[in-house]
C-alpha cells in the first residue's frame, strides 16, 4: 500500500464533494485526509485527497472519479515535487513550571502559541505529516488535552499550474 | 453570478468529426439535442411556470412519449402535460415506467423518459434506473420533489432521491431553480444519450414547478468536465491492426457497445476482411447475424462451447464495446490464458479494469472499428496476414462436435427450449425479443436466432426479473410496426405483469410468452446442482395448483389468454397469437420443471470447466492448438 495524493478540481456545485467522497467509499478506500476550498476561480474548487491504496486499484478510482461530470481534472502530486503542509492545533497542558519548555519545542518546530489559558497552551503549526507527528511526539509527555488536524494540502513545485489550462478550457 | 463561459462546441460531435457522416443512434438521440447558443436562433422568451419550462423542453428535445404516474409534488407538470403533444402513458407501477423508458430506448435507441413523483414514486424507480446504468441505456428520469422549504425535514413523501439514485446515475440533479429548468433538461438528454449512454435523474421541487420564470429554447450546457473521447487514437489503431494481421488465433469479442454505436454494419465488415470469428456476448446478440458462418454464438456462463472454447484458446482477443463481466470470463486469473488483449471501449475506466489490456483503445465502437478495418486493409496490402485455416479447423471441429441443443423431457412435457425456438422461427428475424432473467432469457438468447442490432433486449447487467412485460411495452411503443415478444418466466411475469393493464388500455398490443415451469427455474437449476436437490422455496405452485391461472389473469387484465401444454400445438398457438394485433397476447406456455440451461460453466470456475450437459464435459484436442 502507498500513500497518494490525488488534486481533483471539480465544479463548485452543491453534491460534488458526496459524489468524490462515494466513490472511495464504494470502493472501500479509507481517506486518509481531506481538504476543500475554492481556487482562484470562486466556480472552481480544488479537493486534496491522500489515500492509502494499491496502484491498480487506485488508477479504476482515478478513472472513475474522471467519469463525475462535474470533475474537471486530477492530479496525482509526488511528494518530491510538491509542497505538502497540514495545519495543526493543538491545546497542551502546561502549568508555569512546564510552560517555558513547551515554548522551546513551540520554536524549534517554527510553530507558536495562538492562545493562552492559566494551565493550557494552544499551539498552531504547519507543516508535512512528518514534522506535525514529531512536534506531538514532542508535546504528549506534557499531556495532549484536545487536537484538531486538517486535511493536507499540497501544490506542485515550479511555475506550472494544473489549474490553469483547466480554467482557459472553461 | 459568474458562471465559466463553457462553449458547447468543447462537448464531442460525432455528427461533424466522425469518419462517415452516417447517424449512429447516439447521434440519432442527440438530434433531440439543444442547438449551440452560438446558432442564429431567434429566441423567443415567454413567462411560463417551471411546470411548462419543463414540458415545454420535452416537446424541444424532440420526445415523443413519457411513461409515468402522477402524484402530488409532480402534480403541477401534469397539467401541462395534459395539453402537451407529448403523449404520456400512465403505468400501473413506476417499475414499469422505468423499464419501459429502458425498452422504447434500447428498441428505438433515442432517450427513453419516465416520470414518477417525489417519496415512494422515485423510490420505485431505482431498480429500473439500476438496471439502465447496468446495461448503459439512455433513460431520463423525472421525479418530482418536495417543496425546497420542506427539503430534509422528513416531510410527507420525501425521500433523498438524488442522494440514492448517485451510484446509479450517470449523472443527476436536484433543480433549485425554475430558470435552470430547460438547462438542466437539455444538459440531462445531452449526458444520457452521448459517450457511453446511461441514466440520469432530474429531480425537481414542487415549488420550483409552480415558480413563474422566463422559458427560452435553446438553453446553454454547462458541462466543462465532460468530454467523452470518441476518436481513436491513430497510434493504438494501427498496433492493433499490426496484431490483428498477424494473430493465429484471433477471436473477435463483441459487446452492447457495438449495438449502441450501430456498428453492426462496420462489424461485418471488420470480421469479413480479418476472417476472425465473432462471439456476441448477452448485450450484443443482434450486432453480427447469427445466421453468418463466422459467428460462433454468446461467451459465458452459458455461451456455447464454441465461443467459450474460442476465448480459451486465442492468441489474441479483440474486445469491442465489451467489458469483460464476471459472467463472460468465469475465474478471471484462467481465462484466456495465452490471449494478447486489444480493449476498445468508449468508456476508459471499463479499460483495463477487470483484464489487463495491451492495447488500450479508447473511442466509440463504430469509429474504432471502420479506422480498424482500413489499417487492417493497409496490413493486408503490405502481405501481412497469418493464415487461419486450422485455428477455423478447430473451431469447425468443435462447433460441429458440440452444438447447441437439447434432450426432450423424459416425462413427456413440453420443452420450453422446443418453444422458444418455435418462436423465434414463427416470429421471424424482425420480431423484436424481450426477456426476462432465468433460464427462459438463456434459453432465448440461445435458440432465437438473431439477425439484426435492437431486436434482442433484456436485463444484461442486473439481472432484473420482471423486465420483460415493461420493457416489451416501452419497445412496442417505440417500434409500433415491428412484433414485440415478451418471453418471460412465470416467476418474473408475476413481478410486472400489472402494466399489460396499461397495454390493453393504451392500445400496446404486445405478446406474452410465458414460459412456465412452475418454478424459479434458475435457482432451481442451481438447487438441482449444487444442493444436493434441495429445492427450498423455488415452487412457485403455478403447475400444481395453478394459482394465478395465467389464463384468466390475462383476461382480466383486458389481454386475450392462450394456453399450449404440449408439444403438437404450440405452432397452432404461436400462430394464432401472431393473427392477434388489436390487443395484447399471453400465452400460458406450460413446460417441464426439470429442464436445464446448458452448456454451463459453473459459477466462479475457469471456463475451461465448461459443463456441454450434466455430467459432459467436452473433449478438447489439446494437440489443435
Amino acid at each position: 500500500m502507498n500513500k497518494h495524493t490525488l488534486s481533483v478540481l471539480v465544479e463548485n456545485k452543491p453534491g460534488v464533494l458526496a459524489r468524490v467522497a462515494g466513490l472511495f467509499s464504494r470502493r472501500g478506500f479509507n481517506i486518509d485526509s481531506l481538504a476543500v476550498g475554492e481556487t482562484e476561480r470562486p466556480e472552481i474548487s480544488r479537493i486534496t485527497i491522500v489515500v492509502n491504496a494499491e496502484d491498480s486499484p487506485l488508477e479504476q478510482v482515478t478513472k472513475q472519479l474522471n467519469k463525475l461530470v462535474n470533475v474537471l481534472k486530477i492530479v496525482e502530486l509526488e511528494p518530491t515535487n510538491s509542497v505538502q503542509r497540514e495545519l495543526l492545533l493543538v491545546k497542551v497542558r502546561a502549568d508555569r513550571t512546564q510552560r517555558s519548555q513547551i515554548l522551546e519545542t513551540v520554536q524549534m518546530f517554527r510553530a507558536k502559541v495562538v492562545d493562552v489559558a492559566p494551565d493550557a497552551l494552544t499551539i498552531e503549526a504547519t507543516g508535512t505529516a512528518e514534522k506535525i507527528e514529531a512536534l506531538l511526539r514532542d508535546l504528549e509527555p506534557y499531556g495532549i488535552k484536545e487536537m484538531v488536524q486538517s486535511g493536507l494540502v499540497a501544490i506542485g513545485r515550479g511555475s506550472r499550474s494544473i489549474t490553469a489550462p483547466v480554467l482557459r478550457a472553461a | 453570478m459568474t458562471k465559466p463561459a463553457i462553449k458547447p462546441e468543447k462537448t464531442d460531435k460525432p455528427d461533424s468529426s466522425g469518419p462517415t457522416k452516417q447517424p449512429s443512434p447516439l447521434t440519432v438521440a442527440a438530434g433531440a439535442r439543444p442547438q449551440p447558443a452560438a446558432k442564429a436562433v431567434t429566441k423567443v422568451v415567454e413567462t411560463v411556470t417551471g411546470a411548462q419550462a419543463l414540458v415545454r423542453s420535452l416537446e424541444a428535445l424532440g420526445v415523443e412519449v413519457m411513461f409515468g404516474i402522477p402524484g402530488g409534488a409532480i402534480l403541477p407538470a401534469y397539467d401541462p402535460i395534459f395539453d402537451s403533444r407529448v403523449r404520456h402513458i400512465l403505468v400501473r407501477h413506476e417499475q414499469g415506467a422505468g423499464h419501459a423508458a429502458t425498452g422504447y430506448a434500447q428498441a428505438t435507441g433515442k432517450v427513453g423518459v419516465c416520470v414518477a413523483t417525489s417519496g415512494p414514486g422515485a423510490t420505485n424507480l431505482v431498480t429500473p434506473i439500476a438496471d439502465a446504468y447496468m446495461d448503459s441505456v439512455p433513460i431520463v428520469a423525472i421525479t418530482g420533489q418536495v417543496s425546497r422549504s420542506a427539503i430534509g425535514t422528513d416531510a410527507f413523501q420525501e425521500a433523498d432521491i438524488r442522494g440514492i439514485t448517485l451510484p446509479i446515475t450517470k449523472h443527476n440533479y436536484l433543480v433549485q431553480r425554475a430558470e435552470d429548468v430547460p438547462r438542466v433538461l437539455a444538459e440531462a438528454f445531452h449526458l444520457a444519450s452521448t459517450g457511453r449512454p446511461g441514466p440520469v435523474l432530474v429531480d425537481i421541487p414542487k415549488d420550483v414547478l409552480q415558480a413563474r420564470t422566463e422559458f427560452s429554447w435553446p438553453p446553454t450546457i454547462e458541462l466543462p468536465g465532460y468530454r467523452p473521447t470518441l476518436q481513436p487514437h491513430g497510434k493504438q489503431i494501427r498496433e492493433a491492426a499490426k496484431l490483428i494481421a498477424s494473430a493465429r488465433r484471433p477471436v473477435l469479442y463483441v459487446g452492447g457497445g457495438v449495438i449502441k454505436a450501430g456498428a453492426s454494419d462496420a462489424l461485418r465488415r471488420l470480421a469479413e476482411l480479418t476472417g476472425a470469428p465473432v462471439v456476441t456476448t448477452l448485450m450484443a446478440r443482434g450486432a453480427f447475424p447469427d445466421s453468418h458462418p463466422q459467428h460462433l454464438g454468446m461467451p459465458g456462463m452459458h455461451g456455447t462451447v464454441g465461443a467459450v472454447y474460442a476465448l480459451q484458446k486465442a492468441d489474441l482477443l479483440v474486445a469491442l464495446g465489451a467489458r469483460f463481466d464476471d459472467r463472460v470470463t468465469g475465474r478471471l486469473d484462467t481465462f484466456a490464458p495465452n490471449a494478447t488483449v486489444i480493449h476498445a471501449d468508449i468508456d476508459p475506466a471499463e479499460i483495463g479494469k477487470n483484464r489487463v489490456a495491451d492495447v488500450p483503445i479508447v473511442g466509440d465502437a463504430r469509429y474504432v472499428i471502420e479506422e480498424l478495418i482500413t489499417a487492417v486493409a493497409a496490413e493486408h496490402k503490405a502481405g501481412h496476414r497469418a493464415d487461419l485455416t486450422d485455428w477455423w479447423r478447430t473451431l469447425d471441429d468443435i462447433r460441429g462436435r458440440y452444438p447447441l441443443g437439447w434432450e426432450d423431457p423424459p416425462d413427456g412435457t413440453l420443452a420450453p427450449q422446443y418453444v422458444i425456438k418455435r418462436l423465434g422461427e414463427i416470429a421471424g428475424p424482425d420480431a423484436i425479443y424481450v426477456a426476462g432473467v432465468g433460464q427462459h432469457q438463456m434459453w432465448a438468447s440461445q435458440f432465437i436466432s438473431y439477425e439484426k442490432p435492437g431486436t434482442w433486449l433484456n436485463s444484461g447487467g442486473l439481472g432484473t426479473m420482471g423486465y420483460a412485460v415493461p420493457a416489451a411495452m416501452g419497445a412496442k411503443v417505440g417500434r409500433p410496426d415491428a412484433v414485440v415478444w415478451a418471453i418471460d418466466g412465470d416467476g418474473c411475469f408475476q413481478m410486472t405483469n400489472q402494466e399489460l393493464a396499461t397495454c390493453a388500455l393504451e392500445g400496446i398490443p404486445i405478446k406474452v410468452a410465458i414460459i412456465n415451469n412452475g418454478n424459479l427455474g434458475m435457482v432451481r437449476q442451481w438447487q438441482t446442482l449444487f444442493y444436493n436437490e434441495r429445492y427450498s422455496n423455488t415452487d412457485l405452485g403455478t403447475h400444481k395448483h395453478r394459482i394465478p391461472d395465467f389464463v384468466k389473469l390475462a383476461e382480466a387484465l383486458g389481454c386475450t389468454g392462450l394456453r399450449c401444454e404440449n408439444a403438437a400445438d404450440v405452432d397452432r398457438t404461436i400462430e394464432m397469437a401472431m393473427k392477434i394485433n388489436d390487443g395484447p397476447v399471453v400465452v400460458d406456455f406450460v413446460v417441464g420443471k426439470d429442464a436445464m440451461v446448458w452448456p454451463m460453466v459453473p459459477a466462479g470456475t475457469s471456463n475451461d470447466e465448461i459443463m456441454f450437459a450434466r455430467g459432459v464435459r467436452p473433449v478438447f484436442d489439446e494437440d489443435d492448438v
